[in-house]
């Protein structure tokens, strides 16, 4: 089995040892948000919070953007990343919606009607197909 | 000596845990997912087990990325329930079983699972959120629980023929306890979902239910189940249901089921639940 594999699935990140290397300041970074200490100092000053980290630029700039899919994309882990949602009062769902590019209502029914199907949703050629 | 009595398979969603903390578990949204276990708290009353070894996965709560045990079993005395980020859930500390913990480490590690021992460790809602299922508000628990940590958050996780085959370990370790402990197992987390990224929202009901009848009936046939797989048509973190097979592993394989359940949603997830007893 090869981790080449898991690229073909499509809007899926596999949290692997690359993505593990490359995340794990902004990783870090949302886990320090587990304690309330640190809450205040991040919700005082949140561009000098950040700097204890030694993150990209990228990384800072997609966590002041609040760019949920781009943390993924640099190494972000969605149990971390969701740390720095819940700490902007989103719950798990608000932010897959956000991370789905639907309104929460729009998502919350689509998993009322049995959420998104696997069909059509299996590699990146269906995506590419459906145009 | 001890024995393993009954297994529990359920899903660990951490809004069920929200719904029952804040009341909410009579809205109708929520409504048909407690239904559905009120069969499992009678039934789990009446077995009355003398201690739950209870397999879940931490969520960046306990560990980080600092440290991340592929399989850590809790052998303190007590666990406190884990601040998550908005407190922590207003549930009972969880009494470890530190005798039967330390001997299911030392009897583990000589069949060769080479098992992380940990004495502090808070826990989170992937093991209090099933204790809540099953239990629902109690003052305390009503017995000690193991916790038995397993990584799936990095990849990669274990196999779900390791994790079936640790199964079979436990419950040798548990058969080899001088005391007459009557022990379940719970193996926690799927069934089908995606938390992360555009394709957030994935179920799949068919395979979960495909899933459930092969682990009652047939579990051998799904234990060689590869990772893709799981990710691929149940979503990423779907990848959970081979802490099931932990569970598994240490129940009959011809075991009785007792009770079934499957609800889709939860917030993001399937819900998956299942009950057998060694005959």
């Amino acid at each position: 089995m090869s981790e080449v594999e898991f690229e073909d699935i499509p809007g899926t990140l596999l949290f692997d040892a690359e993505r593990s290397r490359k995340g794990y300041h902004l990783n870090m970074f949302c886990m320090s948000l587990m304690k309330e200490e640190n809450r205040a100092a991040f919700r005082a000053d949140e561009e000098g919070y950040k700097k204890q980290f030694p993150m990209t630029a990228e990384q800072s700039k997609a966590i002041t953007d609040r760019d949920w899919n781009k943390m993924l994309e640099l190494g972000g882990n969605i149990y971390f990343t969701s740390k720095l949602g819940a700490f902007d009062s989103l719950s798990f769902q608000q932010l897959a919606a956000k991370m789905t590019g639907s309104t929460q209502q729009e998502y919350a029914d689509m998993m009322l009607h049995g959420g998104r199907s696997v069909e059509g949703n299996r590699s990146k050629s269906d995506w590419k197909n459906r145009g | 000596m001890a024995k393993i009595v009954a297994g529990v398979a359920t899903s660990h969603v951490p809004a069920i845990g929200a719904a029952i903390d804040n009341g909410k578990s009579g809205e109708d949204y929520w409504k048909p997912l407690f239904k559905g276990f009120e069969p499992s708290k009678k039934w789990i009353a009446e077995l009355n087990p003398d201690v739950i070894i209870l397999v879940y996965n931490d969520h960046a709560s306990a560990f980080s990325l600092e440290i991340i045990p592929t399989f850590a079993i809790g052998c303190a005395e007590s666990f406190a329930p884990a601040d998550e980020g908005w407190g922590a859930r207003p549930v009972p500390v969880v009494q470890g079983h530190p005798e039967l913990a330390w001997h299911i480490a030392q009897s583990t590690i000589l069949d060769e699972f080479d098992m992380t021992i940990v004495n502090k460790m808070d826990v989170d809602h992937g093991l209090t959120v099933p204790l809540s299922l099953m239990y629902g508000q109690p003052a305390a628990w009503p017995c000690p629980v193991i916790p038995l940590a397993v990584n799936v958050v990095q990849y990669p996780p274990p196999t779900g023929h390791r994790c079936y085959m640790l199964g079979k370990a436990i419950r040798r370790a548990v058969e080899s306890f001088d005391k007459p402990l009557r022990v379940a197992i719970f193996g926690t987390g799927g069934m089908s979902h995606q938390l992360q990224g555009p394709r957030a929202g994935l179920i799949n009901s068919k395979f979960d239910n495909d899933y459930l009848e092969r682990f009652s009936k047939d579990p051998e046939s799904i234990v060689r189940i590869p990772h893709i797989e799981y990710v691929r048509e149940a979503g990423s973190e779907a990848i959970e249901l081979v802490m099931w097979l932990i569970m598994r592993g240490a129940i009959d394989e011809h075991a009785k089921e007792i009770y079934r359940f499957y609800h889709v949603p939860a917030s993001n997830t399937a819900v998956g639940h299942m009950i057998l007893e060694n005959v």
